[in-house]
């Protein structure tokens, strides 16, 4: 692909490029959207996560109270009070409008480190698989190094040295999450650069830069998606444990995890209140959860 | 097997040497001089310059941590800042705790796991088999430290059958195996169990199904084996992935039980972390990480070879 081709040559190019990847998409993907409608659990759970992200980003909108205007005479409603459907927490703060807010820091925490895990991990393990020999011993060895840590006390020590906060917070999930991907994105561009059609591309001339953005990278990023999207529901309950544990958002910032910990002590005057972030973080992953062995049946991925 | 046993254990020290720079950099990677990982804030200048000195911080990285090394191999791992005793000294008692709850927890969820996953695995497609698959995303979507919390509610407040927190009646005192006890360990280790619960059912139920589908299978049932004839071969040609799972999945137990053990203050190794972290005491961060993961490396090694020595098919040396 030159750069120093004619305008309408290169937009030919492109109308040929479009035409070809809508139909190859075509094929692939309506199969997956045919299979995905035929399985109703994903589609509820993808759309329970919906409606949760479209009630966080219009939190300002839809929520009733302001998440930081507290009261000491109203602390510790119970659920149903009148103005408050959810209660108020132990500042007298409206429950439904900090679920609400708190939902925002949980989910950006929860998928942040994941994105970023998924990017780095994806070209550390698409490149350990393609190089092979010794920059592959090199990336997957010192993979081996964090999988010697359980990962909830390597984000526990790593954001614990770092200090509370939510960038450290970040930082520790995603070094937590780089090892997993570039292991599986590792061992599909090792099936994958095995094949034929790499041989053949290789014979043909192609350089090594073409033969993984054309070749390889478009049969390696399903698969890879399909793992990155099962670790979210992960990354959540960790990020908010952290939160939990103080080492993410500091108060008053409404986060899930963090008002699990400031209503702990709530649990013998509104013990149903108090547990109310935690049944929001168990929704959210287990729906993620779900919605990640959808996609993996729909796309056919193994693993 | 001999030879496999040697090499195995020889790769296993680059890993534990790794593990100890990754312990000895988390000092290094915290904010501010790691000069105050050992002194106090207040310690007056000259103090600090000999402790520096002693210490061998103003000599370059490498050699720190060579330094470093050879303190913890002595079993040195050094001075808390918050109550000056020796780190080992709290953290000896805090890893039995930590060891005895992460046991109870795993033989509660090893065993639901291996019985749900068993059953799902045998009668696939069936209400057995989608109640477990249910029961193990559940299990893995929980945030523990929640499903604590209401188990906390449920069972302490609302009940009063059990307590909330503690590890005995005075709070945290001497162990005993009395139902006293035993009782403070209920609620943690049910609360613990449920991730290697989902993860062991998980896994179980897929090796089964595949064992299942294979055509010795259909050859025992074909020259008329009972069906519990069939359950031992199946369970003996499950048995080593099976077990490699849940060895691993100790380890992740001794490891992630911070957050259940902040939620019950449960005086082990968790409890001693989220302390560490609140004061900034550093030394006690370090150990802590240290042991623990040395520990699951130990555990690693000890899994693959049982794992070997079970399975005569992996000839690995």
């Amino acid at each position: 692909m030159s750069m120093s081709t004619t305008p309408s040559a290169a937009e030919a190019e492109l109308a040929v490029q479009a035409k070809q990847s809508v139909a190859k998409s075509q094929g692939y993907w309506a199969g997956v959207w045919k299979r995905l409608r035929r399985d109703p659990l994903t589609i509820a759970c993808a759309a329970v996560l919906l409606v949760m992200f479209l009630a966080i980003v219009f939190a300002p909108l839809i929520a009733p109270q302001d998440p930081y205007q507290g009261s000491m005479i109203r602390r510790l409603r119970a659920i149903g009070t009148t103005n408050y459907p959810l209660g108020t927490d132990e500042l007298g703060r409206d429950m439904l409008t900090r679920l609400l807010y708190g939902g925002r820091l949980s989910w950006f925490m929860g998928i942040t480190p994941v994105l970023l895990a998924f990017v780095i991990g994806t070209f550390l393990g698409v490149l350990a698989g393609f190089a092979g020999g010794k920059v592959n011993m090199a990336i997957m060895r010192t993979t081996d190094i964090f999988y010697a840590f359980p990962s909830v006390l390597l984000a526990v020590a790593i954001s614990g040295a770092l200090g509370a906060g939510i960038v450290n917070a970040i930082l520790a999930l995603t070094l937590v999450f780089i090892p997993p991907i570039i292991r599986v994105a590792e061992s599909v561009t090792t099936g994958v650069r095995n094949l034929d059609f790499v041989d053949a591309a290789r014979a043909s001339g192609a350089s090594a830069f073409t033969i993984v953005r054309v070749h390889v990278l478009g049969n390696v990023l399903g698969p890879i998606f399909v793992y990155a999207t099962s670790l979210i529901s992960v990354c959540m309950i960790l990020a908010s444990g952290l939160s939990f544990l103080g080492l993410g958002t500091k108060p008053p910032e409404p986060e899930w995890g963090l008002m699990l910990n400031t209503l702990r002590t709530a649990i013998y005057v509104q013990p149903w209140v108090a547990v109310l972030p935690g049944a929001c973080i168990f929704v959210t992953s287990i729906c993620f959860n779900l919605l990640s062995d959808g996609l993996r049946q729909a796309m056919d991925v193994k693993g | 097997m001999l030879f496999y046993l040697i090499r195995r254990i020889i790769y296993a020290i680059p890993i534990a040497l790794a593990v100890g720079f990754v312990c000895f950099m988390l000092v290094q990677i915290a904010p501010g001089d790691p000069i105050n990982a050992i002194v106090p804030a207040d310690a007056p200048g000259d103090v600090v310059e000999q402790v520096r000195r002693d210490y061998g911080l103003d000599k370059p990285l490498p050699v720190q941590f060579g330094i470093w090394l050879s303190k913890v191999a002595q079993g040195d791992l050094g001075r808390s800042l918050a109550t000056g005793r020796s780190v080992w000294s709290d953290l000896s008692g805090a890893i039995q705790n930590t060891l005895m709850l992460a046991i109870a927890a795993s033989l509660i969820g090893f065993t639901l796991g291996c019985v749900l996953g068993g059953l799902a695995g045998t009668f696939r497609g069936s209400f057995v088999d989608r109640a477990a698959v249910s029961v193990a995303v559940a299990g893995v979507s929980v945030p523990h430290y929640w499903l604590g919390m209401v188990l906390v509610v449920i069972f302490s407040v609302q009940l009063n059958w059990l307590p909330a927190m503690g590890a005995g009646p005075g709070g945290s005192g001497d162990w005993a195996w009395d139902w006293e006890h035993v009782k403070h360990l209920v609620l943690p280790a049910v609360t613990l169990a449920v991730i290697p619960m989902g993860i062991v059912t998980r896994t179980v139920r897929g090796i089964i199904a595949e064992i299942m589908n294979q055509e010795f299978v259909t050859a025992l049932r074909g020259k008329g084996l009972t069906r519990g004839g069939i359950f031992l071969h199946v369970v003996k040609n499950a048995a080593p992935n099976a077990l490699a799972v849940m060895g691993l999945q100790l380890g992740y137990l001794m490891g992630g039980s911070i957050l259940v053990e902040t939620v019950f203050s449960w005086p082990g190794t968790g409890l001693l972390l989220n302390n560490a972290i609140f004061q900034r005491d550093l030394p006690v961060l370090q150990g802590t990480i240290l042991v623990l993961a040395m520990f699951f490396v130990a555990l690693n090694l000890a899994v693959d070879l049982v794992q070997t020595a079970l399975d005569p098919r992996i000839k690995r040396a």
